[in-house]
């Protein structure tokens, strides 16, 4: 690594660990919820100073973006200040650290050098296939995308279901009867009220969602996929939410059309295994899609699944942001 | 040993931070927060295992030769979304924990819990 | 037939979605039946097929260790089917219970949850692929997390947030070692690393890395000390909930804990060069023992049950940390049997509290003649947690203390005949509150819910048959140990 590198790397770390240290002394909440998002944001350069581009990306939309609303939007339901952490809970967690701490020092002594192209990891023949024989097998540029949506499409698939399983456990810990409350309707607040708040959102959508489907359908050649699209989609609807009101934006996307997104992308996803299982191959095996020309197999494969990952993780992230900023939910 | 190892170390200190604040914090958003912390520390060292020295980007495109590793990066997307789905799951019982006890620290939650307890 | 590995995962996997798009609670329930039947089929071809040999199905069509595998051999065949047969059972339990425990317009997503849940658990057994089993253990671990959240007291709410935290660390522990040994290997395909891992014996990283795993999956399992997540979270759960877990939940971290230790690190490292077995040994000693005096002092009958599992999971340790031919197969075996047993006390445990609307031990008083079906369930499963004859805890109790004799570690026989005469008291004790104490004036909240006390009775049933007529699961038991037998040492 170059010196100027090394050097920026240092620093972020620096900022890392006084974040870090902030987080734990902080006892106002929302002080501690942004220096999170700030984290979560120099993790994200740290990535990218790490070459993992898609990483970088989706920390960064998911660390310092879902992760913050969903947070401040709990805390605007709750209390704001934290007690005073009391002694005793400060001895084991000292120690539970310190002994993890350790027992990673020990290991690390006998990791191989930082960087070093000589690496177990560098060596292993998958390298090779990843890097050279996909393109070929698969021909996406992307090695991050032939990976994630097609060597290894299946750990993709389990994570669409650990999505899906958030999505439908905060809908069955927070599902609540929509009734009328007509003090609640004279108290809200409309920030559409604002004007300029308005008419800066309403020129704002087109572009968000513009830049949801490029990032969607981009993902073979550059950073991003359908992870990433879908939590942009979702973050226009957020947007819909926190000007226009709740209410309002449940009318745009009701609670059934999120249901069956929610459920739609999983069986997508599901669906193009089982199709390419019925033409001959293995579960998610894109070559049979297209028997006669593999290459493009993998290519509707890939293009598909990012699809099923997309609508699933949009509608799972705006379902979440709706039920935690309706705050009916508690009354 | 300094020079090529100090990444890891630094690292380490993070994830070190991160389980400290899960586990000495009482109060059940600084507890996720801390989870957060942790798990990104854990990405990172991930994502050093695949990194090379001079290494680009693992987007093939002609003239260049070196590319970091894309396997680590890939399995720390799969994990950043478990982590994002596990943070969610966590405010949705707090939310419904505030709804119940009308407090997120776990002592006083705990309190609360045992006097209505002996009341009963 | 080719596709048997993937179609055991994915029928109830997809399951879920489709549960989710349902409105009809009896129409969730039945696809929740049907899908864990599918599961059952396949488990069971899959287990008859093992005669011909292992099977390994390459998902995406890519060869391991490029691409992710799913490996079904004797270790695991036999897990699949008992995940499989005991989510059945709780289907067919499930009716009722979830009618009278959950909100109706929760129901469909309930099931949803309840299919993931399973769903994860397969996915973990049946995997070839270090991270694929993080990624199905953590579908598993959310759904269970929400769906303990579901019971129907407060508390159940703290438990799951506490079990949340709890799991979320051991998860990220495991997921610490599989990067260490990724990181001296360049691989996460378990054949690939249990190919490379021999060369790097001795590194410090992939000791390291051991210890993670092993810490990881320890909090998994509850694994004393690092239990104090699973009494509340069984006992605050919705019956239906607890029955599962209490079933197979923490055996499937036991599986996991097998398949790393012997077939991906390999037991000449970790019960050899590495003091695991040692430190099992008295971990499970010490939940024996100290698990089941404080079972003895609990008021809730779903907390009692609670603290004797963390006793059994310590039997179940006990035996694999022998790193025997005999010791694994007994801890197998009574890996299989205790999971009928409790699911069979939970299940009954269930119908008390649908009828009683509390299992708190004093309501229980005098009831014993009164809902003699129910009683009867729990005394002959509570003869298999004292691991008496006839039932299958004697089976596989006599079998672990045979394989300690072998291996002279009187001290853990001890322990063993310590905790089952804890046992004696704790079961005594639920006895003697429903036999011999005044039966109450207050009329029961409703009328047996049949299907509820029909696969309690099954699951009784099943330990009793395990026990009078062994041959099945210790065969089970044999061939999964045999099948890592030139891995122990």
């Amino acid at each position: 690594m170059t010196s100027e590198i090394e050097l920026i790397s240092l620093v972020l770390f620096a900022i890392l660990v006084v974040t870090a240290i902030g987080i734990t002394r902080l006892r106002g909440l929302y002080g501690a919820v942004m220096l999170a998002a700030l984290f979560s944001l120099v993790i994200a350069c740290l990535f990218v100073v790490l070459d993992a581009v898609d990483v970088a990306f989706t920390e960064a939309a998911v660390g310092a973006g879902i992760s913050t609303v969903l947070m401040l939007t709990v805390l605007a339901l709750t209390r704001a200040r934290e007690a005073v952490t009391p002694r005793r809970r400060l001895w084991p967690a000292g120690i539970g650290s310190v002994l993890t701490g350790g027992l990673l020092i020990y290991g690390s002594q006998d990791l191989p050098a930082f960087g070093a192209r000589d690496s177990p990891v560098q060596r292993h023949p998958i390298t090779e296939a990843y890097l050279l024989e996909s393109q070929n097998d698969i021909g996406v540029p992307n090695t991050v995308t032939s990976v994630l949506a097609s060597y290894r499409g299946y750990d993709t698939f389990g994570e669409l279901a650990v999505i899906f399983t958030a999505g439908t456990a905060v809908l069955l810990l927070l599902s609540y009867v929509p009734r009328h409350d007509p003090d609640f309707e004279r108290r809200k607040l409309l920030l559409a009220d604002y004007r300029i708040l308005r008419v800066v959102s309403k020129i704002l959508f087109p572009f968000i969602f513009l830049f949801a489907l490029y990032v969607q359908f981009h993902g073979d050649y550059g950073p991003g996929g359908g992870f990433q699209a879908g939590v942009i989609f979702a973050s226009g609807f957020v947007l819909y939410g926190l000007v226009f009101g709740i209410d309002n934006a449940r009318r745009v996307v009701p609670r059934w059309l999120l249901r069956v997104l929610i459920s739609s992308g999983l069986l997508l996803y599901g669906g193009v295994g089982l199709t390419s299982m019925l033409l001959g191959g293995t579960f998610l095996d894109y070559d049979a899609l297209s028997p006669s020309h593999p290459v493009m197999g993998q290519h509707v494969g890939i293009l598909l699944v990012e699809l099923g990952v997309g609508i699933t993780v949009a509608g799972v992230m705006t379902a979440i942001f709706f039920v935690f900023a309706d705050r009916r939910v508690l009354q | 040993m300094i020079a090529t190892h100090y990444i890891y170390w630094l690292i380490i200190v993070l994830m070190m931070s991160g389980l400290y604040i899960v586990l000495s914090h009482g109060h059940l958003l600084k507890k996720l927060i801390g989870l957060n912390v942790f798990q990104a520390a854990v990405f990172l060292l991930y994502v050093s295992f695949g990194k090379v020295a001079g290494g680009t980007a693992p987007i093939v495109a002609p003239g260049i030769e070196t590319y970091s590793h894309p396997l680590p990066a890939v399995l720390v997307l799969t994990a950043i979304v478990v982590g994002m789905a596990t943070t969610s799951l966590g405010l949705a019982l707090a939310v419904r924990i505030f709804r119940e006890y009308g407090t997120l620290e776990e002592d006083e939650a705990i309190v609360a819990e045992a006097s209505e307890h002996t009341a009963a | 037939m080719t596709h048997l590995p993937v179609l055991q995962v994915l029928i109830p996997l997809m399951g879920a979605p489709a549960c989710a798009l349902l409105r009809q609670r009896r129409a969730a329930w039945t696809l929740f039946l049907l899908v864990t039947g599918g599961a059952l089929v396949c488990a069971v071809l899959l287990v008859l097929r093992m005669e011909q040999g292992s099977v390994r199905y390459a998902l995406g069509g890519w060869p391991a260790p490029r691409g992710i595998e799913y490996v079904i051999d004797p270790l695991n065949a036999p897990m699949l089917a008992l995940v499989s047969l005991i989510a059945l059972i709780v289907a067919v339990y499930a009716r009722p219970s979830v009618e009278a425990e959950i909100e109706t317009r929760r129901i469909p997503l309930f099931y949803a949850c309840m299919c993931l849940c399973v769903a994860g658990m397969l996915g973990v057994i049946a995997t070839g692929d270090a991270f694929n089993a993080f990624v199905f253990l953590e579908i598993t671990s959310l759904s269970s997390y929400a769906l303990i959240a579901m019971g129907k007291r407060r508390r159940a709410l703290l438990a799951a947030f506490r079990y949340l935290i709890v799991g979320t660390i051991g998860a990220t522990f495991l997921l610490i070692g599989i990067a260490l040994a990724y990181a001296v290997t360049g691989t996460l395909n378990m054949a690939d690393l249990a190919q490379r891992l021999p060369d790097v014996y001795g590194n410090r990283a992939l000791t390291a890395a051991v210890a993670f795993v092993v810490v990881g999956l320890a909090v998994k399992m509850a694994l004393f000390p690092l239990h104090s997540w699973l009494p509340g979270a069984y006992a605050e759960a919705p019956s239906a909930v607890s029955t599962l877990l209490a079933g197979v939940g923490t055996k499937v971290a036991v599986y996991a804990f097998l398949r790393f230790a012997l077939t991906v690190f390999g037991g000449s490292l970790v019960f050899g060069l590495l003091p695991v077995g040692s430190i099992g040994l008295v971990a499970a000693c010490a939940a024996m023992v100290l698990a089941s005096a404080i079972a003895c002092f609990q008021r809730d009958l779903k907390y009692l049950l609670g603290w004797s599992s963390v006793a059994q999971i310590g039997y179940i340790v006990a035996g694999l940390s022998l790193a025997t031919v005999d010791g694994i197969s007994a801890g197998y075996l009574h890996m299989i049997n205790h999971a009928v047993t409790k699911a069979a006390l939970f299940a009954a445990a269930g119908v008390l509290l649908m009828r009683l609307g509390s299992v708190d031990l004093q309501a229980l008083a005098g009831l014993g003649r009164r809902m003699p079906w129910t009683f009867a369930a729990i005394l002959l499963a509570g003869l298999g947690l004292i691991g008496l004859p006839p039932t299958a805890g004697f089976v596989s109790k006599w079998a672990l203390v045979l394989a300690l004799v072998e291996q002279g570690q009187w001290f853990v026989v001890g322990a063993v005949l310590g905790s089952s005469l804890l046992a004696v008291v704790y079961v005594g004790r639920i006895v003697e509150i429903a036999w011999f104490r005044e039966p109450p004036e207050t009329p029961l909240l409703r009328p047996p819910a049949v299907p509820m006390v029909a696969m309690t009775w099954l699951l009784v049933l099943m330990s009793l048959y395990f026990g009078l007529s062994p041959v099945l699961p210790a065969a089970l038991a044999d061939g999964a140990a045999v099948a890592v037998a030139g891995r122990l040492r």
